[in-house]
């Protein structure tokens, strides 16, 4: 069996699958449930200065997407830090250390752009043992319109300052975490680490408004007949959280640089990709809001089974994995020629297929009087819309022409050697030695 | 072929070897990749599920489902073996419209369940065809068990004792082990020799020795064993069938439909099995549903089951009475066994239809039957056995009996369904209580 243990910039953990602060994270009692439920770490609800806490909504605070059979595929929130006195939560914070000291626990802290705040939370946080701090510049909601959260968080000078105030005033290691409600999120993590951060988490949630009430004319969830846009989480966001991790794993000004992922992360697959694109660990909040803290289970034994079926003993061996193979898109290779093949025994003649490639792409695909379809392969580009649209997994595949056999589509051979855009004859720039 | 449907007496080759091919192949086939992630899909991921309650070895069913949704079916497998080391039989065998899927949040609300069963089939078969035993032994401990009876309480059990580190000796006086997973279940349940590679792959676990051709109170005193092991456990089943308690039981024609069941799955060619044109089964469990179903299917042309009381009192299931109904079998209920006419072989049986509480109406009527089956039950066999609580093997939750060293499950043991499920569930919980007891003597 693999070895799950994790160091994360040399915080350990059971395993690499930590709660996101949020709800989940929000009290000693959830606390101390995930880790008896086998999570390895949490990073707390986020904690702000001393005195009487913020107040969150006391209408609904969750919309949501759903997929087939009510699957929520996308959640948006109005919540705001957690809404408890800091004492209460810095008195639990240490309790649960004390009875967990193998398990991670960060404070997430988000104070005003002072740094005698800083100073004074960090002095304050320290106390209870935690394992190390994650700044929160990204919440996008209610916290924003107080000059915190992603309001700090979409100036890098601003993340770049604060990372440097909090390793000045502390030995902890600080974790940044980024708001993905920017352009580019390479400039934010930039800045993190040049303030002398340790690793940067990403991402929060995504500025979103799920659903309107027709009948109310207001955006979901409804207060009153008002609503606010709200953060967008779970699984609908995994796609532009994984792009973002890989956007900063292979800039070479961060390169290297610890990430802790985030983001609709809700199978073990989703964390190993994750992990593969440069994360050294991984954080969930959706999926456990979802279906409990006892989903981390099977994402346990996921992970163990896939690095056992590939050899791998470490969690440390999947981190970046994926990294050197992500590249811009002018360095594809023009000539790798595919086509769809349809598996006929798999195939359950929905017709799916044809719809899509019939009205939208490149009438590629043959419909017959008894309703068998076939891949032209006169005229498939291989865009891979079929494979995306059939219902049954692995009925049509992408295959590989070999070198030396012709694309019935151009009547051109199949060239064995790499070529990409920037020597293609039809770039206007191309650099081909003639 | 000469024989047919039509032929009178008591005849094999009824059918063309396409119909017996069919006949007896798999009741549900494997599901194929899409099918299962099809079914996987549908599963909620309950909190505190209640299917998870509902089967007697406590499978965590929404994980091992998470797991075949997520493309790990041998985790999946792990899920279900650690508690169920006959997952795979169970897969195949437990009446599931009355346990897991009965509970099952989706049957309650839409009447169609998450195919809970099938999925953990999906799962088991895959982990097995890879050659796959997920588990190991402890060090030795140096104590060692006897397991009386290899059928699924006791290869549960075994197993079990064998994870622990303790050697086991298993006591059976069949040819083969795997008891009614052998010799009882149908055969459309258990096709391929699945009871027999079952157990040779539970047996790679190590440290467990068979022997068969031995038999308690036959070949072996249970005094001797305690003296020559540690402890002991007993899952003898009930080796006994209940007699009818007529005149002339003894007539030709008669038989126990155990006997005709075991016939059917350990022959090469259920083609030689020979079966009546009008066939009688008398009883309304489980064996008499598999005794008509499988007359049936080997080309009988009537088949009357007869069940002495009401049909909601029939211990067979509904899924199973459909079954049955459904392969052409008559069933005949509130009618009580009278008479066996024939001369030397039996011709028809008298029957007299009885009200629920068995109190007899006067009104008789008589039934064709060249073969008749009896399947009233099965019973404890054996003297020399702990105390008894009615007709079985008193015990407690842990198996305990009234003897010390000795411990009992399964189908002998009182409390519980006679059930492959609740054979393994209780083999497997006393097996962790000898543990328990064995290495707290020792400490
Ligand atoms: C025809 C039939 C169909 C069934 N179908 C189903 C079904 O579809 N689903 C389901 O869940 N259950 C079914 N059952 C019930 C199920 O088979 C039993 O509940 C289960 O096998 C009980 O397991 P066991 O280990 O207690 O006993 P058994 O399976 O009976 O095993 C007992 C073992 O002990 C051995 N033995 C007996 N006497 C002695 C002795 N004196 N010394 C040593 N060894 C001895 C026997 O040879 C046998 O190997 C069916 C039963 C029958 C008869
Ligand atoms: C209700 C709710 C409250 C949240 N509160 C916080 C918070 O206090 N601090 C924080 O850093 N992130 C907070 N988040 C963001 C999550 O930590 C996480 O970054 C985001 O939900 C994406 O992960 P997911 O797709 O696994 O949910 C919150 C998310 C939700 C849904
Ligand atoms: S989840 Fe709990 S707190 Fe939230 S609305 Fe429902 S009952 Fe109330
Ligand atoms: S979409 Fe898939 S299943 Fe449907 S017709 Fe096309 S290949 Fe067959
Ligand atoms: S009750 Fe049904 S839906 Fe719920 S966990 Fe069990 S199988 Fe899944």
């Amino acid at each position: 069996m693999a070895d799950l243990t994790s160091t994360f910039i040399g915080i350990k953990s059971p395993n690499p699958f930590w709660l996101a602060s949020a709800p989940p994270t929000d009290k000693e009692y959830n606390v101390r449930r995930a880790f008896d439920a086998g999570w390895g770490g949490v990073v707390w609800k986020t904690l702000g200065e001393a005195g009487p806490p913020v107040v969150n909504v006391n209408g609904p605070r969750y919309g949501a997407i759903y997929g087939a059979d009510r699957r929520l595929l996308g959640l948006n929130n109005i919540e705001l830090i957690t809404d408890r006195p800091l004492e209460v939560n810095l008195e639990e914070m240490k309790r649960v250390k004390r009875d967990y000291p193998d398990h991670a626990l960060i404070a997430s802290l988000m104070v005003p752009m002072n740094e005698d705040a800083w100073k004074e939370i960090l002095r304050r946080v320290e106390d209870t043992g935690c394992d190390g701090v994650e700044l929160n510049f990204g919440c996008p909601h209610g916290m924003s319109e107080r000059g915190m959260g992603s309001a700090m968080g979409q100036v890098p000078e601003y993340v770049g300052q604060v990372a440097h105030w909090c390793k000045k005033h502390s030995d902890l290691p600080v974790i940044v975490k980024l708001t993905p409600n920017i352009t580019d999120i390479r400039k934010p993590a930039q800045a993190a680490k040049e303030g002398g951060a340790d690793a940067v988490s990403l991402i929060n949630t995504i500025n979103s408004i799920t659903s309107v009430d027709l009948d109310l004319f207001s955006p979901e969830p409804t207060i009153d007949g008002l609503g606010a846009h709200g953060g967008y989480c779970g699984p609908a966001v995994k796609p532009i959280a994984l792009n973002m991790v890989a956007e900063i794993a292979r800039d070479p000004a961060t390169a290297g640089l610890p990430i802790s992922g985030i983001g609709g992360i809700t199978t073990w697959r989703d964390a190993a990709e994750f992990m593969t694109l440069g994360a050294g660990n991984v954080q969930v909040c959706t999926a456990a809001m979802t279906y409990g803290f006892k989903i981390v289970e099977e994402m346990i034994s996921g992970l163990s089974q896939w690095m056992d079926e590939k050899g791998m003993q470490d969690t440390a061996e999947i981190v970046g994995r994926a990294v050197p193979n992500v590249v811009n898109w002018q360095d594809l290779n023009l000539n790798y020629i595919a086509k769809a093949v349809i598996d006929q025994d798999a195939c359950i003649n929905c017709g799916r297929c044809y719809a899509a490639c019939e009205d939208t792409s490149h009438q590629a695909i043959s419909m017959s009087e008894n309703r068998i379809f076939e891949v032209i392969d006169e005229e498939c580009v291989a865009c891979n819309l079929c494979v995306n649209v059939c219902p049954v997994e692995g009925c049509i595949s992408m295959q590989q022409m070999a070198p030396g056999t012709t694309d019935p589509r151009t009547g051109k051979v199949v060239e064995k050697d790499y070529a990409n855009w920037t020597t293609h004859p039809n770039n206007p720039g191309h650099c081909a030695a003639e | 072929m000469t024989d047919n449907a039509f032929t009178p007496g008591i005849r094999s080759g009824r059918l063309s070897a396409d119909d017996y091919t069919e006949n007896f192949s798999d009741l549900h086939p494997r599901l194929d990749d899409h099918e299962a992630l099809v079914a996987a899909d549908r599963c909620y991921f309950c909190h505190d599920a209640p299917c998870i309650t509902a089967c007697p070895t406590d499978i965590d069913i929404p994980l091992f489902i998470r797991q075949i949704a997520t493309g790990t079916p041998e985790a999946a497998a792990r899920t279900i073996l650690t508690q169920n080391i006959m997952g795979g039989m169970c897969a195949r065998v437990c009446p599931t419209e009355t346990l897991c899927e009965e509970v099952c949040v989706r049957e309650v609300a839409e009447g169609k369940p998450v195919l809970i069963g099938q999925l953990q089939r999906y799962a088991t078969d895959i982990l097995m065809e890879e050659g796959v035993h997920p588990f190991t032994r402890a060090p030795a401990t140096g104590k060692s068990i006897a397991v009386v009876g290899a059928g699924p309480a006791g290869l549960s059990c075994a197993h079990r004792l064998a994870m622990h580190g303790h050697d086991v000796t298993m006591y059976d006086p069949r040819a083969k082990a795997g008891g009614l997973n052998e010799y009882g279940i149908a055969t459309y349940k258990t096709v391929d020799d699945f009871a027999a590679r079952e157990v040779d792959w539970l047996l790679q676990i190590g440290g467990i020795t068979v022997e068969t051709g031995k038999a308690l109170g036959a070949d072996l005193t249970l005094d001797a064993l305690r003296e020559r092991h540690d402890a002991v456990f007993l899952g003898i089943g009930l080796g006994g069938v209940n007699a009818l308690g007529l005149e002339d039981e003894d007539k030709d024609g008669l038989r126990d439909a155990v006997d005709f069941i075991a016939d059917l799955r350990q022959a090469s060619d259920v083609a030689n099995i020979p079966v009546g044109r009008d066939v009688v089964v008398i009883g309304g469990g489980m064996t008499a549903v598999d005794a008509a179903v499988q007359a049936k299917l080997l080309g009988a042309l009537n088949v009357s089951l007869v069940y002495r009381r009401g049909r909601e009192r029939m211990n067979a299931s509904v899924l199973e009475q459909d079954l049955a109904a459904s392969k052409g079998v008559r069933i005949i209920t509130n009618a009580s066994p009278r008479a066996v006419i024939g001369n030397g072989a039996v011709r028809e049986i008298e029957f007299e239809y009885t009200s629920d509480d068995l109190s007899p109406t006067g009104q008789t009527f008589r039934l064709a039957a060249d073969q008749v089956f009896k399947a009233i039950g099965q019973t404890l066999q054996g003297t020399d056995l702990p105390t008894l609580e009615g007709r079985k093997i008193a015990v407690n939750d842990a198996g305990r009996t009234s003897l010390t060293d000795v411990w009992a499950g399964g189908d002998c043991a009182a409390g519980g369904d006679d059930l492959t499920v609740t054979a393994v569930a209780e083999g497997r919980d006393a097996a962790e209580d000898i543990h328990a007891s064995l290495t707290a003597a020792a400490g």
